[in-house]
Formats: C-alpha cells, sequence, structure tokens
C-alpha cells in the first residue's frame, strides 16, 4: 500500500492536484480574511469610530484624484461604441434609438464596470501598495503598539470612501459617456442633438440609475476592501509589495466581473 | 518586577527561536538583550508587546503602557513629524478627546525637546536624517507616558556619533519617565553606555544573564566569544546565513 502512495506521489498528477489544493486553500484564506476585515470595518464605520480627516483624504483620493482617468477611459469607450453603432443603426432605420441604446449601455453596464477598471489601476493599486509598504516597514506593527486598531485607521475610512464616492464618478462618468456619445453619434452619423436626447428616455427608467448607484457602490468598497486586504497580509520586502499589489488588481477585477453578473442576474432576469 | 517572563516557547514554522526562556526586568532597569542575529532577540520584545503570541509561557507586566522603537524607526511616512508623535493622542480611543487642540502641540514640543529635536514638527519623516528619525520614533513612543519602553535594536545603521547620541536618550528618558527598558542590540558601545543588566540568547535559550560587569568580564565562552567577535567558540554560525 505503501509503496502506491509513494509511486502516487511521483506522479505529475498528484503534484498537479497538491498545487489545486494549495490554490483553493489560499483562495479560501484569503476569502476568509476579507470578510473579517469587512466585519470590522463595517463595525467600526456603524459606531462613526473611525478618523474624520482621514476619510476626507480617501474620498479625495477616490473621486478627485480618479476622475481625470476614469472620465477619459468612460468617454473613449462611449465613442468607441458609437462610431460602431450609430452609422449601422442609422442604416437599419433605427437612428432615432441612438441615443437610447448608449444611455442603456452606459448606465445598465459600461459606466459602473469602466469605472470600476480604471479605480482598480489607480487607486486600489495605491492602497494594496501603500499598505504592503506600511506592513514591510513595521508600520502596522507600530500602529498596533500605539494601541490603535490598523482596521479601524487603515479600512475603515478606505471602504467608506469606495461605498460613497464611487457612485458620484460613476454618474458623472455616465453623464461625459452620454455626451462623448452623442457627440460621436453627430459627427459619424449625421445624428441631430435633439434627436438623441429626445431617445435617451425611450428605455431608460429611474430604476436603472438606482441600480447603477447601488452597483457603483458595492464596487467602491469592494474595490478599497479588496486592496487594502491583499496589502494588509503582505510580507516579505519589495517582492512582497509588489506581489501584493498584483494579487490586489486581479482580486479586484475578477470581484467586480463577479458582482457585475450577480447584479445583472439580480435585477434584470 | 517590572517584566516576568516565564517559560517562553515560539516557534515559526520548524523553527524554534525561542525555547522555554525565563527573565525578569525590575523596575527602572535598562536590560540589553544581546545575540546574533535570528537568535529571537526581536521575538522577545514583539511577544512582550503583544504583537504576536507565545507557544507557550506567560509574560507578565506591570504599570500603565508598553511602547516601542522600532529597528527602522517606522515613522508614519503619509504623515508629518507632528502627526506621527500625536498619533496615539488623536486617534486612541481612550485618549481621542481627552487632548485639545493645543495641548496636544504642547505635549508633542515637549516630547520632542526631550529628545534634543524641536522645531520640525512639520517636516515629514523622508526629510530627516537616520538619527533624527530615531529620535522621532523616541518621542512617538514615550507620548503616552509609558512605563515599560522597548528599544529594537536602536542604533543599527548610525554612525558612530549619532549612535552616542541615541544611546545617551536612551538613559535620558531612563531616569526622567522613570520606565523600565529593554534594548535588543549588537552593538558593544549600546551595552556600555545603556545597560544595567544584559541577557544572551543563543539557538533559542538564554546563555548568559548578569550584569554589565559580570557580562563583560566574566570567563563565558559565550559572551567571550560575543565580546571579541570571534568566529572560533562555541556559537556556530553558519556562513551561508550572512
Amino acid at each position: 500500500m505503501s509503496s502506491i502512495k509513494n509511486y502516487f506521489k511521483l506522479t505529475a498528477t498528484y503534484h498537479i492536484l497538491k498545487l489545486l489544493a494549495r490554490l483553493a486553500e489560499d483562495f479560501f484564506e484569503t476569502l476568509g480574511e476579507m470578510a473579517k476585515y469587512f466585519v470590522k470595518s463595517v463595525f467600526y464605520a456603524l459606531k462613526m469610530d473611525f478618523s474624520r480627516k482621514e476619510l476626507i483624504n480617501q474620498c479625495s483620493r477616490f473621486a478627485v484624484d480618479s476622475l481625470p482617468i476614469t472620465l477619459s477611459i468612460v468617454g473613449m469607450t462611449s465613442v468607441i461604441i458609437s462610431m460602431q453603432t450609430a452609422g449601422e443603426m442609422v442604416k437599419q432605420g433605427a437612428g432615432s434609438y441612438v441615443g437610447m441604446l448608449s444611455a442603456l449601455i452606459m448606465i445598465r453596464e459600461l459606466s459602473a464596470i469602466m469605472s470600476g477598471f480604471a479605480i482598480i489601476s489607480m487607486i486600489g493599486s495605491s492602497f494594496a501598495s501603500e499598505l504592503a509598504t506600511m506592513r514591510v516597514t513595521e508600520q502596522i506593527d507600530a500602529i498596533k503598539v500605539l494601541k490603535v486598531s490598523p482596521i479601524k485607521y487603515l479600512f475603515t475610512p478606505k471602504v467608506i470612501a469606495g461605498f460613497v464616492m464611487m457612485p458620484i464618478v460613476v454618474i458623472f462618468a455616465s453623464f461625459i459617456g452620454i455626451i462623448c456619445s452623442g457627440l460621436a453619434a453627430k459627427i459619424v452619423a449625421d445624428i441631430s442633438w435633439l434627436n438623441y436626447i429626445s431617445s435617451l428616455w425611450h428605455g431608460l427608467v429611474l430604476r436603472d440609475i438606482n441600480i447603477c448607484i447601488l452597483k457603483s457602490a458595492v464596487f467602491g468598497a469592494t474595490i478599497a476592501l479588496i486592496s487594502c486586504s491583499c496589502g494588509y497580509k503582505a510580507f516579505g520586502g519589495a517582492k512582497g509589495v509588489g506581489l501584493a499589489t498584483t494579487k490586489a488588481v486581479v482580486w479586484s477585477f475578477i470581484a467586480i466581473v463577479v458582482w457585475d453578473y450577480i447584479f445583472a442576474l439580480v435585477f434584470y432576469f | 518586577m517590572s517584566i516576568k517572563v516565564e517559560h517562553l516557547t515560539k516557534s515559526f514554522r520548524d523553527k524554534t527561536v525561542l525555547n522555554d526562556v525565563s527573565f525578569g526586568v525590575a523596575d527602572g532597569e535598562i536590560l540589553a538583550i544581546v545575540g546574533f542575529s535570528g537568535s529571537g532577540k526581536s521575538t522577545i520584545l514583539k511577544l512582550i508587546c503583544n504583537l504576536i503570541k507565545p507557544d507557550s509561557g506567560t509574560i507578565t507586566t506591570t504599570g500603565g503602557d508598553i511602547a516601542m522603537s522600532f529597528q527602522y524607526s517606522a515613522l508614519f511616512d503619509s504623515l508629518n513629524v507632528e502627526d506621527n508623535i500625536s498619533f496615539a493622542l488623536r486617534e486612541r480611543k481612550d485618549l481621542r478627546n481627552k487632548f485639545s487642540e493645543a495641548e496636544i502641540k504642547e505635549k508633542v514640543s515637549q516630547k520632542l525637546k526631550m529628545v534634543g529635536l524641536e522645531g520640525i514638527e512639520k517636516k515629514y519623516p523622508h526629510e530627516l536624517s537616520g538619527g533624527m528619525q530615531k529620535r522621532v520614533s523616541f518621542a512617538r513612543a514615550i507620548i503616552t507616558d509609558p512605563t515599560i519602553i522597548l528599544y529594537d535594536e536602536p542604533t543599527a545603521g548610525l554612525d558612530p556619533v549619532s549612535s552616542t547620541i541615541i544611546e545617551d536618550y536612551i538613559v535620558t528618558l531612563k531616569n526622567e519617565l522613570k520606565a523600565t527598558s529593554i534594548v535588543v542590540t549588537h552593538q558593544m558601545s549600546t551595552i556600555l553606555r545603556t545597560a544595567d543588566k544584559v541577557i544572551m540568547l543563543y539557538d533559542g535559550n538564554i546563555v548568559f544573564h548578569g550584569t554589565k560587569d559580570e557580562f563583560l568580564n566574566q570567563d563565558n565562552p559565550y559572551t567571550k566569544q560575543f565580546i571579541t567577535a570571534s568566529i572560533e567558540g562555541p556559537m556556530k554560525v553558519q556562513a551561508k546565513e550572512y
């Protein structure tokens, strides 16, 4: 029996299974830690026990600092979509629905997900590398020795900032996206502004905007939580900081897409 | 006894870093913990200030706060000197609303004066020299008037003159705050200028515990090897570890 075991340990199957087991363990461990940090962050948020100054700093960082890149990405994407669809829709006799299509795409899907991606790459990565650097330079240990909760000081203001500021960024990005899309429709397919704007509300309802706001808030809190968690658990030196940042970006991208799927499933099917 | 450590054991994965270590530090005493790199010196400090948990054994401390100065200062680089030093006063739950803004500023400048630095409140850590960063980290550590101060390699990486200044401030802070201190160090000058008692660690065990004079004069093969920095002796160091 033991010889079979030893033989099995030499096979590729054993090594693949071992790798998968380690990946699964790492996945569930990270998920568990994030849940723990989330519960603690919410606890401090509900008790209003966090630094107001730090919250203002993080809100400014989340919304103001990320705005140029977010608006650029959403604006350019909307122009490309309009360029690809407006001409074709006019040919098919649906030119009066270009505005509706743009608004639906922007509000229901594109502005939240594209803003999410922009914020992950700009703010999420910066949260992760900041906390990871604090970890490897013992700054987080110093916070603990000074009897301040690192979760309260580092996580809570960032998670609240993400939850509150992300919808503002997304609404602003949607507005810019719709304007850019209209501009492209005018240039590419000669669709008048009046025609474009009057068709905006053909498919869009207030519920879509509410869902967009809720989804953006969840995206923002998720990005902040994942980025902080990955940075907080960093170890080693510069390499550890790099690995934590990569992990934060990858996990955030996946989480955003999964949330997007859940929202689509729950609210539109 | 201000600090009492009994039968402390700590392992990281397969490696036992501390093996049934026991010692005590009397009120107002400075204890130097010496030993080779990786002998568990810093681990003892982290266990005392509850950053990590022991596998077994107990640590009893009397009095109020425990403060720690970290090896690389660990100043918050996004905050200026004033915000670094006042961090506990502004963020700690039991202290947050205890002091007015004017009192906080007064306390910060008072602590900066104690470590020989004045007028640098608005500077950021990266604008300070290594020795100044250390002293700011001392000021941050003593802002709550702790009864126990732990120093993790306070003179590592500093030039001899800066080291002497830091060593003198360790003694000054002990005298002014009547604090009990533990200094983890490799440097003989730090032991000579600050310590009342010395503990030497090797392979997770205490191989010497006595006064500074005994450390310097006793016929102990471990202390002799450490003082003479000899490769020959009971302590075996693998070249690949360095």
